[in-house]
């Protein structure tokens, strides 16, 4: 049996690069196909029909016509558009990160429906009040589960011994937290605090309705931030480009309201 | 054929490997390009690699709204029949060339040569947003007219822009976003409509 020659899917799309004179690349992010690339064509002119359908971060319900190397878009429907994300710098730079994230940490057509729900639910999140900065870590957290890197942070990942309510390191090489008693071994660690430990902890064995409920200081939050983004440029071996706007963003926040 | 890879240096293949850098032109448009040159008079090849030459000879920033121009100030800046108050901000040059074909707006401009895209690495240092923070020091501006894309990237520098210069106690306008002229309703986006009915007017 052949395949059929044309698809219909749907995507969030997460990357879009220029192609040509009026044409796109774009990288989607469907339930059953994985991560996906397609040729959008003409829709860098004003007059596309498909191209407030498939700009970044945006949710849609695509069809696709397979090609001899890209497949190519040949319609688009909005599903959610998350105006609310990206009338607001703040969040649409959230989405961003969420969206580089998951193209850094997927490869092509491997289907992974859970991450797909993942990022889905993590946008809606960021359309809704909340403290934004627990919205990214639960994602981080929850995206490191789904691609196979959950952090182990109940045990010791050296002696497999339970950790005591104290400060623990976080070890990225091993993946997990070490105990007092092992961190000297492993200099690349770094010491977590009981209080970032439990957040941590809570959102690993939640849905996301915790994050609604939970409230924690800026000092508590930055550390968290800390170490996620220490674990997960260790394992992208790079830098996420878009943190580093997003730090910017906070530190011009910050100093705004200090000053 | 070659069996390497790197270029023959005679003049034939140099030229076709310099076409092929350029975009939107792939190995086989060089080589048409590259012999209708060879077959083409001296007087149009001379002409065609003076113009190239003279483009990065005298092509530069303006100082006051960094479009590209041959002397600085640009003529746009120069122009004392234009509206200083206005400044309209624009991601490229070639999107003067749109706006001037109007012929409706008469205020100055500044190009940002680029918008903030956080995943592509861009910040706000990366595109000239300083220069146009100091084009606002002096009083004389009244209004800043935001025309960058209506792209996700175009939206967010529009936004921080926004962020950056509503302080200052300037007027901040964005072009208006909704429906294309000659288009039709029933294949509007969700983003295009609700904002074209945010933004609607007195008729």
């Amino acid at each position: 049996m052949s395949t059929p020659r044309t698809y219909q899917t749907e995507a969030i799309v997460i990357k879009k690069t220029k192609l040509k004179e009026a044409d796109r690349i774009l990288t989607l992010y469907t339930p059953h196909l994985g991560k996906i690339q397609a040729v959008a064509r003409g829709v860098r002119r004003p007059r596309s029909k498909l191209s407030g359908h498939l700009e970044l971060i945006t949710h849609s319900l695509v069809s696709l016509a397979r090609g001899r190397n890209l497949d190519t878009v040949t319609g688009g429907q909005t599903i959610t558009s998350f105006l609310t994300v990206k009338n607001d710098l703040w969040l649409t730079s959230c989405a961003l990160y969420v969206t580089e994230l998951v193209n850094q940490f997927t490869a092509d057509h491997i289907e992974n429906e859970g991450l797909f729900r993942l990022l889905l639910e993590t946008m809606k999140q960021l359309c809704q009040a909340g403290d934004k900065e627990l919205t990214l870590r639960y994602f981080e957290l929850h995206l490191l589960h789904k691609v196979g890197y959950q952090p182990q942070l109940r045990k010791c990942v050296a002696c497999r011994a339970q950790l005591k309510p104290t400060t623990n390191s976080f070890s990225p090489n091993l993946g997990g937290m070490l105990c007092p008693d092992c961190s000297p071994n492993q200099p690349t660690s770094y010491p977590v605090s009981v209080n970032a430990q439990k957040v941590l902890r809570l959102f690993q064995n939640s849905d996301d309705s915790v994050i609604d409920r939970l409230k924690i200081d800026a000092g508590l939050s930055r550390e968290i931030e800390s170490v996620m983004s220490r674990y997960i440029q260790y394992l992208l071996e790079r830098e996420v480009k878009s943190a580093a706007w997003l730090d910017a963003l906070r530190e011009e926040t910050r100093r705004a309201t200090a000053g | 054929m070659n069996d390497n890879l790197t270029p023959d240096k005679d003049a034939i293949n140099q030229l076709i490997h310099e076409f092929n850098k350029l975009p939107g032109i792939g190995p086989k448009s060089a080589q048409r390009v590259t012999y209708f040159l060879m077959r083409a008079s001296e007087e149009e090849a001379r002409l065609l690699a003076e113009a190239i030459f003279s483009l990065k000879q005298n092509i530069r920033l303006c100082s006051v709204c960094c479009n590209v121009t041959e002397s600085d100030p640009c003529p746009t800046c120069r122009n004392d029949g234009r509206e200083r108050s206005q400044i309209c901000i624009v991601e490229q040059p070639q999107d003067i060339l749109a706006l001037e074909h109007t012929g409706i707006y008469k205020g100055l401009y500044h190009v940002l040569h680029g918008a903030i895209s956080p995943t592509e690495g861009v910040g706000a240092d990366d595109v000239r947003i300083r220069e146009l923070l100091d084009r606002l020091q002096d009083d004389s501006v009244k209004e800043v007219i935001l025309a960058t894309n209506t792209t996700l990237e175009g939206e967010q520098t529009a936004l921080y822009l926004n962020r950056l210069i509503a302080p200052l106690g300037i007027r901040v306008t964005r072009l208006a976003r909704g429906l294309p002229f000659g288009t039709e309703l029933e294949y509007a986006d969700d983003v295009t409509l609700t904002r074209a009915i945010e933004g609607r007017q007195e008729f």
